[in-house]
């Protein structure tokens, strides 16, 4: 039982088709804290597909993911309280500024102080564009926005779909530095990427090749 | 809950206040409708015919605003997001699909008595119509949204969400404009306003369900 | 009893016992079209009032009764496969559509040919014909989803959402017809005084009606049959059936 309480995300079995094209089958995913899985693969090979399998957006034609032992299905709201996604669309709404944006999407979750919200967005860099609307940031600021809500989320499991994109040098080393900093406080990560930063050499990587 | 729901609440009204422009096209799409049909019809032959112009302006505008009830949030992944959450998605949609009301079709509501005397509607109907408008645009709005989250994200999905939710607002219609036109004629309306109620209560209770089942398939 | 319900939707056994039973519902169905075809119009008399105008209710009736059953047979079926995600029921939903639709057409148009005598006009705005248009923009509606969506899986479970919200639909937009209907115009003509009907008007009518129904089974069955083949394309049966490997 005391296995089963441990947050630890598992993909069983997964198989998925498009159209007439099997991406994947009989394929396993385990995600345990303090070990960051890393999905890679070329272009269309599925990564997309995979995470949004893992977050319960889709579902494969066959298999199951489970949180903690128990099908994602059942304990839905449970896991989604524990669960941040970064998608590769940046899910930010345009017309709002950014702290307006972390401010809904976090609490929404739980409730959050202020402070928190804007030492996200600072440590993020993106600080001084906080109460500008997000129109007006760069594609690249506007990724350190959505990364900044995945960390102010204060959830356990992170899943990250292309982080580093658009991303500069010093942004993929603070993404790097900041999920480091996850892994090494119990946290779970799962990151689909085509490579892995230097900085995150350092991590325990458990690899998922599709393709 | 109450809580997530008036986050959601909020930032609609936020986002609707922002881009008003937007908000202001199914109310000038209203008029404009309701001004084609004396210029069609004549205006000798109006007389009878107020209560169902009105209500079919009223049905084509509340069309018009749904199409664009999820579409921008499928577009920047914010929907991605909303699913995501902890709150249970059904109460998520009660409220956006509230806000989407108050923004697109309370307005409406409020001129529809001065357009309603424009096509000669005798006074004494007008509070029935108004009432009438406040009991039947909430379920026109609750089984839009399940319409909208079918087909956003599709190929020709405006086309598709005229056909997919007109024949169901069928009810809304014939009610509506019967218990207006009962009213014009010195009728009591009470019945057709007791169906429209129930109606509103039905599709409240049903209708987020459904779209929250329409959305998760839809963003798949 | 689990295990027979887990075989009937198993893919290639419910393909052989549908290609086994089609043939036999269509046989019945023939002999019971055709019989009570006869029957309609030579041994039931003609009616006091309408003379033989209304021998088209052999067929108008049936397939109005029809289009409301296929519809509750299509949702019956979306529901089954959206809980349980049985992919088996999700083509039998799909198959239902084009069924239901062509009765809808079918009691539409006899519906407006019985009524140039009946009326002195094609088209009548009748409760009954009424809410069978609508049932026709339902059945449109429905087919029009699952033809805008690629992906099978997908295109199945938002239509089967759609299914559900209809019938729940279908009788509040009949009874608001109705309403509707019996405030615009007083009475209607009632098409079938049902007390007074003649045991001889009555008894083919029921056959035709059951004719109707084993057709609708045989061509289901069929339809069902050609949905599994082309989702299970790539599955091995198919593929030893069809002789590709």
């Amino acid at each position: 039982m005391a296995e089963q309480q441990a947050d630890i995300l598992t993909a069983e079995n997964l198989q998925l088709w498009r159209g007439d094209r099997r991406l994947f089958e009989h394929l396993f995913v385990e995600a345990r804290p303090e070990c960051m899985v890393h999905i890679q693969g070329a272009n269309g090979a599925g990564k997309t597909s995979l995470m949004r399998i893992l977050c319960g957006l889709a579902s494969p034609d066959e298999g199951q993911v489970c949180w903690r032992g128990e099908r994602i299905g059942r304990v839905r709201s449970e896991f989604q309280g524990m669960l941040a996604y970064l998608g590769h669309r940046d899910g930010l709404k345009h017309d709002l500024s950014a702290l307006e944006n972390l401010r809904f999407c976090c609490g929404l979750q739980r409730s959050v102080e202020e402070v928190t919200l804007r030492a996200a967005l600072d440590s993020a860099g993106v600080g001084d564009a906080a109460d500008l609307p997000v129109r007006f940031l760069s594609a690249g600021q506007r990724r350190r926005v959505a990364f900044a809500r995945v960390t102010a989320s204060a959830a356990a499991l992170w899943l990250l779909d292309e982080p580093f994109a658009n991303l500069d040098a010093e942004g993929t080393a603070f993404v790097a530095r900041t999920v480091l900093g996850h892994l090494e406080h119990g946290g779970l990560v799962v990151m689909a990427a085509h490579r892995l930063p230097p900085e995150l050499s350092a991590a325990r990587v458990a690899i998922v090749t599709l393709g | 809950m109450l809580s997530a729901m008036r986050l959601v609440l909020a930032r609609e009204l936020r986002l609707a206040f922002r881009r008003w422009g937007q908000a202001a096209t199914p109310l000038m799409f209203f008029m404009i409708v309701t001004t084609l049909f004396p210029l069609a019809l004549g205006p000798p032959q109006l007389g009878g015919l107020a209560s169902g112009v009105l209500w079919v302006a009223a049905l084509l505008s509340s069309l018009l605003a749904l199409d664009a009830l999820f579409r921008a949030d499928f577009e920047d992944g914010s929907m991605e997001q909303l699913v995501l959450t902890r709150q249970p998605l059904p109460i998520l949609l009660v409220a956006r699909v509230l806000a989407h009301w108050l923004v697109s079709a309370l307005p409406l509501i409020l001129l529809a008595p001065l357009l309603a005397l424009a096509l000669d509607l005798p006074g004494r109907a007008l509070a029935t119509l108004l009432l009438a408008l406040l009991l039947g645009t909430p379920t026109l709005s609750f089984i839009g949204a399940v319409g909208a989250a079918l087909t956003t994200g599709l190929r020709r999905g405006s086309a598709l969400l005229a056909l997919l939710v007109l024949p169901l607002a069928v009810p809304v219609l014939i009610f509506g404009a019967r218990a207006t036109d009962m009213a014009a004629h010195g009728e009591d309306p009470s019945g057709a306003l007791f169906l429209l109620a129930s109606l509103l209560f039905l599709s409240l209770s049903l209708g987020p369900f459904a779209a929250a089942a329409a959305l998760r398939v839809s963003l798949e | 009893m689990r295990k027979f319900w887990h075989e009937l939707a198993s893919p290639p056994h419910f393909y052989r016992l549908a290609g086994r039973l089609s043939p036999w519902f269509g046989w019945v169905a023939a002999v019971l079209i055709v019989g009570s075809g006869w029957a309609g119009l030579f041994w039931a008399p003609p009616d006091y009032q309408q003379g033989d105008a209304f021998r088209i209710i052999y067929v108008h009736v049936p397939s109005a009764w029809m289009s409301l059953f296929v519809y509750v047979v299509m949702a019956t079926a979306a529901a089954i496969g959206l809980i349980w995600r049985i992919k088996l029921a999700h083509a039998v939903a799909a198959s239902c559509a084009p069924l239901g639709a062509s009765f809808t057409f079918l009691a539409l148009a006899t519906g407006s040919i019985w009524g140039k005598p009946m009326w002195g006009t094609w088209w009548e705005w009748d409760a009954r014909l009424t809410s069978e248009l609508i049932l026709l923009f339902l059945y449109a509606g429905y087919m029009a989803l699952r033809g805008s969506i690629d992906d099978t899986a997908r295109a199945d479970r938002a239509s089967a959402v759609l299914a559900l919200v209809g019938v729940v639909n279908v009788p509040i937009i009949h009874y608001s017809v109705i309403w509707w209907s019996s405030l615009h115009q007083g009475p209607t003509v009632t098409k079938l005084d049902a007390p007074s009907i003649a045991v001889s008007m009555l008894v083919p009518l029921l056959t035709m009606s059951f004719g109707f129904m084993c057709y609708f089974a045989a061509v289901l069955l069929a339809r069902v049959r050609g949905e599994v083949l082309e989702r299970e394309r790539n599955a091995r049966w198919v593929r030893q059936y069809s002789g590709l490997s």
